[in-house]
């Protein structure tokens, strides 16, 4: 129990390295995009940054069903897992997708869609945790945190759905010809290369993560176990 | 009438109840002592079907829970220590509401028997915020019997009641008793209990440590025989 | 005093529509004569409008491109504060007990406060749009902007009405519920506003139709969703 399996062990190496080689490929392997120059290359982190916090969505969203359903608490910590490890990542996927914006649409932040969806889904996920914090009983907190997240997970398309809505009946007013694309270059064989690789790294990363949350949350349980019986 | 076999109840790692075996014939009237923290609401909560068990067995009038629960329902009047009462409707607005809930037939007879059962006839067109605690109490009752269940439960009724309020509250209490229900009333006061009830069940550490009935018990002897148990 | 009775016959769901019904009744008459939440919800309503002009300088230019989304925020703020007084009512003297011991459809329960919540916030809709449109002098007597209102409303309090049962059985309810309650509901308001301007503005139909298609769809999704989790938000 107080060691990491090897498996993990193994994992976290290579996780690293994965790291390290999406870092060489898309600084130094991709080749510079003609018109945006190297700020492009921040693309391929936005993109595996905001495809982990995308499975980490799904995950949660399908844990806290899968929870309502066969009421173990496993189920809550993945979907608590989930949910922590998907802040983090749509957070620096978002600081991301600004520093590419700034050069390219003039402006560090646009209310583009995806970007809008993405900041909303943040705000879930805080709501989410603080609804967490306010409740002692741990089944109660998995219940109520399992329909929000049910909730969240309905409700986050269909804000995507409202403001891409939004969007092409209000013209996007933004400095810079460039204003609908995302991904909108073409894209040369080896940028394709490197944004599938960075998306397997980071798929990776995310395991690895998660692999390394599940232990702490057994951990923690472990601890709270001594605790009771020492009180007793 | 009621019967419980093995019932546990956690909240996540804290076991409160362990493996809690109890039984009430019909008739009978149980008091159910126990020091703080032992476990009585709890499983007053789980008799009442407000809170599932998490292991075991729970029978009412023949009735398994939580799988037929809409029959036990039908059956369990539930008084606690809060009046779950409408502060800004009337006692007989609040008495209609309930016999609503419950779809009782002539409910105009059974509002006006009722309020008459627990002396508030005269006040039934006035609001329930106006009442006095004991006053309250009584309509709590009288909220109860409403839909004349077999099996009551008392969680702490006489909580916040001065002496004139609890003599009166005896008096409405032995009433319901007398019309052939079953009772299970907790309680800190061992002197109320030992006047009202036809067995004492002394709840501790999650099981039942030790069960007299009235008659093997005698006049006055409920506090030694509580306090051996508890010291034991 | 009369004999103990046989409990009456065991069936389930015919009292579905009985129980919807004593609950919304129940709401409404201890509201209509304490009239607490409505009179909170309509002053705090009257605030915002307040300072909104003082915000927003409504002069009349500014009017016509904001006049839908004044009206919305102020009923989306009016609409927490009846939603978390609805359900604290319900928590404080153990009543959600009271309801949750009654041998009903824990659904039915919802829908009862769905309606009386909702007919609290129409209400509080019904003075403000008036009083709006003699301090601003605009027309807000439209039929299309009066269904848009009510789809809007309906979207709302569906949703407010699960997120509050859940807000006051925690610990810091009395700030939780506008936080768990507008990230969840920003397509209501996306689609509320732009269909009332629509409407204002005297769009064509066409224009308009797709936000009162997403608000449908929103409200249709949404009560079937609170429909079949609110169960595990009253149930230990």
């Amino acid at each position: 129990m107080s060691s990491q399996p090897r498996a993990l062990i193994v994992l976290n190496l290579v996780s690293a390295l994965l790291l390290a080689a999406s870092y060489y490929a898309s600084l130094v392997y991709a080749p510079l995009e003609a018109i945006m120059g190297a700020v492009q290359r921040v693309f391929y982190f936005h993109v595996a940054t905001a495809w982990v916090g995308m499975i980490g969505f799904v995950v949660a969203a399908v844990a806290g069903i899968v929870y309502l359903w066969k009421k173990d608490l496993k189920w809550d910590e993945i979907s608590l897992a989930a949910v922590e490890i998907s802040l983090v990542f749509f957070f620096i996927a978002i600081v991301l997708g600004s520093i590419w914006a700034r050069p390219i649409w003039g402006a560090w932040w646009t209310w583009e869609p995806r970007l809008t969806t993405a900041a909303i889904l943040e705000m879930i996920y805080l709501a989410y945790l603080l609804l967490r914090q306010g409740i002692e009983d741990p089944e109660k907190r998995a219940r109520f945190g399992a329909v929000y997240t049910l909730l969240g997970g309905i409700s986050v398309p269909v804000t995507f759905v409202s403001i891409r809505v939004f969007r092409t009946i209000h013209p996007i007013v933004v400095a810079g010809a460039n204003a609908e694309a995302q991904g909108g270059f073409s894209m040369a064989p080896a940028m394709l290369q490197t944004m599938l690789f960075a998306i397997f790294a980071f798929s990776v990363i995310f395991v690895t993560l998660f692999w390394h949350r599940m232990r702490l949350s057994a951990l923690a349980n472990r601890v709270e176990q001594l605790k009771l019986k020492v009180m007793q | 009438m009621i019967l419980v076999k093995k019932l546990i109840k956690r909240f996540g790692l804290k076991t409160v109840l362990r493996g809690l075996d109890f039984r009430v014939e019909p008739g009978e009237f149980v008091a159910l002592l126990g020091p703080n923290g032992a476990g009585k609401t709890t499983f007053l909560r789980i008799l009442a079907s407000l809170s599932r068990p998490s292991l075991g067995q729970v029978t009412i009038a023949g009735f398994a829970l939580p799988a037929q629960v809409a029959a036990v329902r039908r059956r369990l009047g539930v008084v606690s220590h809060q009046p779950l009462l409408y502060d800004d409707l009337t006692a007989e607005e609040n008495l209609r509401f309930y016999g609503r809930m419950y779809n009782l037939p002539n409910l105009d007879e059974r509002i006006i028997e009722v309020l008459e059962m627990v002396g508030l006839m005269a006040r039934r067109h006035d609001l329930l915020r106006t009442f006095s605690r004991g006053m309250q109490q009584r309509l709590a009752i009288g909220r109860a019997v409403l839909h004349n269940p077999q099996v009551m439960l008392f969680d702490e009724p006489y909580t916040g009641l001065d002496q004139d309020a609890s003599e009166m509250l005896d008096s409405v209490l032995r009433n319901v008793a007398a019309q052939g229900r079953t009772v299970v009333m907790t309680s800190h006061d061992l002197a109320r209990a030992e006047g009202l009830a036809s067995r004492f069940d002394i709840l501790s550490r999650g099981v039942i440590a030790a069960s007299a009935s009235q008659v093997s018990l005698g006049q006055g002897n409920l506090l030694d025989f509580y306090k051996g148990v508890l010291s034991a | 005093m009369s004999q103990l009775l046989p409990p009456s016959p065991d069936r389930p769901g015919e009292n579905y529509f009985g129980a919807v019904a004593a609950v919304a009744w129940k709401d409404l008459t201890a509201e209509l004569r304490s009239r607490e939440l409505l009179s909170a919800m309509l002053i705090f309503a009257m605030l915002v409008i307040l300072v909104f002009n003082f915000a927003l300088e409504l002069d009349k230019k500014s009017r016509e491109t904001v006049t839908a989304g004044v009206l919305w925020v102020t009923f989306a703020f009016a609409g927490t504060l009846g939603l978390n007084r609805s359900m604290s009512v319900e928590k404080d003297r153990g009543c959600l007990d009271g309801l949750l011991l009654a041998p009903v459809d824990r659904s039915a329960i919802y829908f009862g406060k769905v309606i009386s919540n909702l007919a609290f916030m129409l209400i509080v809709e019904v003075i403000v749009l008036p009083i709006y449109s003699v301090l601003y002098s605009v027309n807000l007597f439209n039929p299309g902007l009066l269904s848009v209102i009510l789809l809007g409303s309906l979207g709302y309090v569906a949703v407010g009405t699960l997120l509050a049962t859940m807000a006051v059985q925690t610990r810091t309810r009395d700030v939780l519920l506008p936080i768990l309650l507008f990230p969840v509901v920003i397509p209501v308001l996306v689609s509320a506003v732009q269909a009332s301007k629509g409407f204002l503005a005297g769009l064509e139909m066409s224009e308009i139709m797709p936000w009162l298609n997403l608000l449908i769809v929103y409200d249709v999704i949404f009560i079937a969703a609170a429909f079949m989790t609110f169960d595990y938000v009253v149930e230990e």
